[in-house]
């Protein structure tokens, strides 16, 4: 225990003599915890007074303890009285006796099946609820940068432009380098399993359609969804959590047209470019690796890409891009805007807007991929 | 007791000098703190108020000067020896400052879990003490931070600074963004529990009728020091542009009457 004076470390004793009980020394928490713990009860039955005129020290555990005792012999119908308390003891014993709480209340039910699938409805409608919410919030977008196109003047440039920089140009190292990367691995594994039949040049078309047509796009959306989607929300949660989004309405502004029309766009701008480096990148991977694996010389590599490749494969990739920053932007601008007035629903909107965003571009991907081959390209 | 501790200043702070970059906020600040009594630490914003109380609770290393609290030093010590002097102390921030992910009964809780080792259900009786001790009623236990008003997470943030039976409270600004009842009411149960408790209390604030109603002594804060510490009387009278302006100020006036008027 620490204490104020080494002179009063003296824990509690307790001395009972016939129906009276004696309390000195410190009755502090740790003194209290030792009593309960020891045995629940230490004062005898039947006592009538308690003397704690030899306490130097009692805090709120020990009032509670003496306040507990009273309790208890009074249920038991023997009066308790309590002596010897100096002015400060007595009202802090006072202010205990007021404030005891009720005794404990009852156990929680266990829950229920019924009470299971009514949580598990809740939990659809609210899904369904929210679909229907990020779908009007989307409609709202759309309509604000429809206004822009008829009246240009009320884009905010410098903020597309600022968020071009934090969402394109920043991005631009770690995309690179993903995609370098799942080029040497493409490569890497390819060549493993080609070589069996002798088809190692086919290296080329694997990693040129993969990259080029799902994996370049896919990936670098994945990313921009964590790095951009994630930073969406934590941004405008965080002014909606200083009220500064009901300051933007009461003075007019529009939020939608200053926060989030300005981010939706640079993603729609940026996250082509973003796919377009990440699909060089992966392409130079590839041929690295093909050159070192499996000795495919960069100009084979390049003269087979030109030739067996169809455009469209690059062409089916790009077009997903504005999809996904879409995707991206929304939810990530949405999920902000649900921030309530804690720091605790920021972190768990962040969190939600990264898993939701990378699952509905997955979901998108897939639906385009049925798209494209019921097109035939 | 002996009387030497009942001499010794609770906190004692001598030439303290703090800096932020090439701004200072204290430059030679001197002030002690007497055992049990309750003190309001004045001064208008940006004079360093808070900055004093973070450096006294070692939340903030100060530049230069010597910090004491109990007698014992607060800087340059070790971990362990912090942490028992820190049991010893609570802190109400502004906005009570309660973790948002637990409920008022865990935030309570919260200290005591940490820092004693006591079993589960004495633990929750005395928080549950603690929490009807600031005056919220039974049903606020289990409600989260955002779920409270203003004036109920500032009394919830008072119990957590009370949790452990501490010798010293720093509240700051507790009464700001009270309506007036309910900042009367909270001057009330700082004035109760610090004498149930035996508590010595370090008020930061701006609320004159705080002063007024329950601080012993006033400081107040300028020109990068204490410039004055005394009864309220004492503040009346002193002869400084800001200190006469801020006591005698149109809202000063009022508050001086209101207590007038209470005291016939």
């Amino acid at each position: 225990m620490t204490s104020a004076h080494q002179s009063d470390t003296t824990p509690v004793e307790i001395d009972t003599e016939g129906g009276r009980v004696l309390l000195s020394g410190r009755f502090v928490i740790g003194g209290v915890n030792a009593i309960v713990a020891e045995t629940r009860v230490v004062v005898p039955e039947g006592t009538q007074n308690i003397d704690i005129s030899g306490l130097t020290h009692i805090d709120t555990a020990g009032a509670w303890f003496l306040v507990d005792q009273e309790r208890r012999a009074k249920a038991d119908g023997v009066t308790l009285s309590i002596t010897g308390a100096s002015q400060a003891q007595a009202q802090l014993i006072e202010t205990v006796r007021r404030n005891m709480p009720e005794a404990h209340e009852a156990e929680v039910a266990p829950r229920t099946v019924t009470e299971l699938v009514e949580d598990f409805g809740r939990k659809v409608v609210r899904m369904l609820r929210k679909a229907a919410e990020l779908t009007s919030f989307l409609g709202q977008i759309i309509a604000t940068m429809g206004m822009v196109i008829i009246r240009p003047g009320r884009l905010r440039l410098t903020s597309v432009v600022h968020h071009c920089q934090q969402v394109g140009l920043n991005a631009v190292p770690i995309v690179a380098l993903m995609a370098f990367l799942i080029g040497v691995v493409l490569a890497f594994q390819g060549s493993a399993q080609l070589r069996q039949f002798g088809a190692e040049v086919f290296v080329v078309d694997l990693i040129a359609i993969s990259v080029l047509r799902e994996l370049g796009i896919l990936l670098t959306a994945i990313i921009v969804a964590g790095r951009s989607g994630s930073a969406f929300t934590a941004a405008i949660g965080s002014m909606k959590m200083r009220e500064e989004i009901d300051a933007m309405r009461t003075l007019g502004l529009d939020p939608v047209a200053i926060l989030v029309v300005p981010r939706v766009l640079a993603l729609m701008l940026m996250l082509p470019a973003l796919g377009l480096i990440a699909n060089v990148s992966g392409l130079l991977g590839g041929a690295l690796m093909s050159w070192i694996e499996l000795g495919v010389s960069p100009a084979v590599f390049q003269s087979r890409l030109v030739s067996n490749t169809d455009v469209w494969h690059f062409g089916v990739g790009m077009i997903k891009a504005p999809f996904f920053a879409l995707i991206i932007g929304v939810i990530g601008c949405y999920e902000g805007m649900l921030v309530g007035g804690n720091a605790d629903s920021l972190g768990r909107q962040t969190s939600t807007s990264v898993v939701l965003a990378i699952f509905m571009v997955i979901v998108a991907d897939a639906l385009f991929s049925i798209f494209f081959a019921v097109v035939g390209v | 007791m002996d009387n030497a501790t009942d001499e010794q200043p609770m906190v004692r702070v001598r030439g303290l000098v703090t800096r932020f970059g090439t701004h200072t906020v204290h430059d030679g600040l001197d002030l002690d703190v007497k055992r049990g009594e309750i003190i309001g630490v004045v001064g208008g914003s940006g004079t360093g108020k808070s900055v004093l109380l973070r450096a006294i609770v070692g939340l903030l290393q100060p530049n230069e000067g010597k910090i004491e609290v109990f007698g014992e030093s607060v800087r340059n010590t070790s971990e362990d020896h912090y942490r028992r002097l820190r049991r010893r102390w609570g802190v109400m921030f502004q906005d009570g400052a309660l973790f948002s992910s637990l409920t008022v009964r865990q935030n309570v809780e919260a200290p005591m879990r940490e820092q004693l080792d006591i079993d589960d259900t004495l633990r929750e009786t005395l928080a549950a003490i603690k929490v009807r001790m600031v005056g919220l009623p039974e049903n606020a236990m289990d409600k989260y931070p955002s779920e409270l008003s203003g004036g109920m997470r500032k009394r919830a943030g008072f119990a957590r600074a009370i949790a452990l039976d501490p010798e010293l409270v720093f509240l700051d600004e507790p009464t700001a963004g009270l309506d007036p009842i309910g900042a009367a009411a909270f001057d009330e149960l700082i004035k109760q529990l610090q004498a149930a408790l035996g508590l010595t209390v370090f008020l930061v604030t701006h609320d004159l009728d705080s002063l007024h109603a329950i601080c012993d002594r006033v400081a107040v804060l300028a020109e990068k020091k204490v410039l004055a510490v005394g009864t309220m009387d004492e503040m009346l009278k002193i002869d400084h542009p800001w200190v006469q302006e801020y006591f005698h100020g149109p809202r000063a006036r009022a508050a001086t009457a209101t207590q007038q008027a209470q005291g016939a």
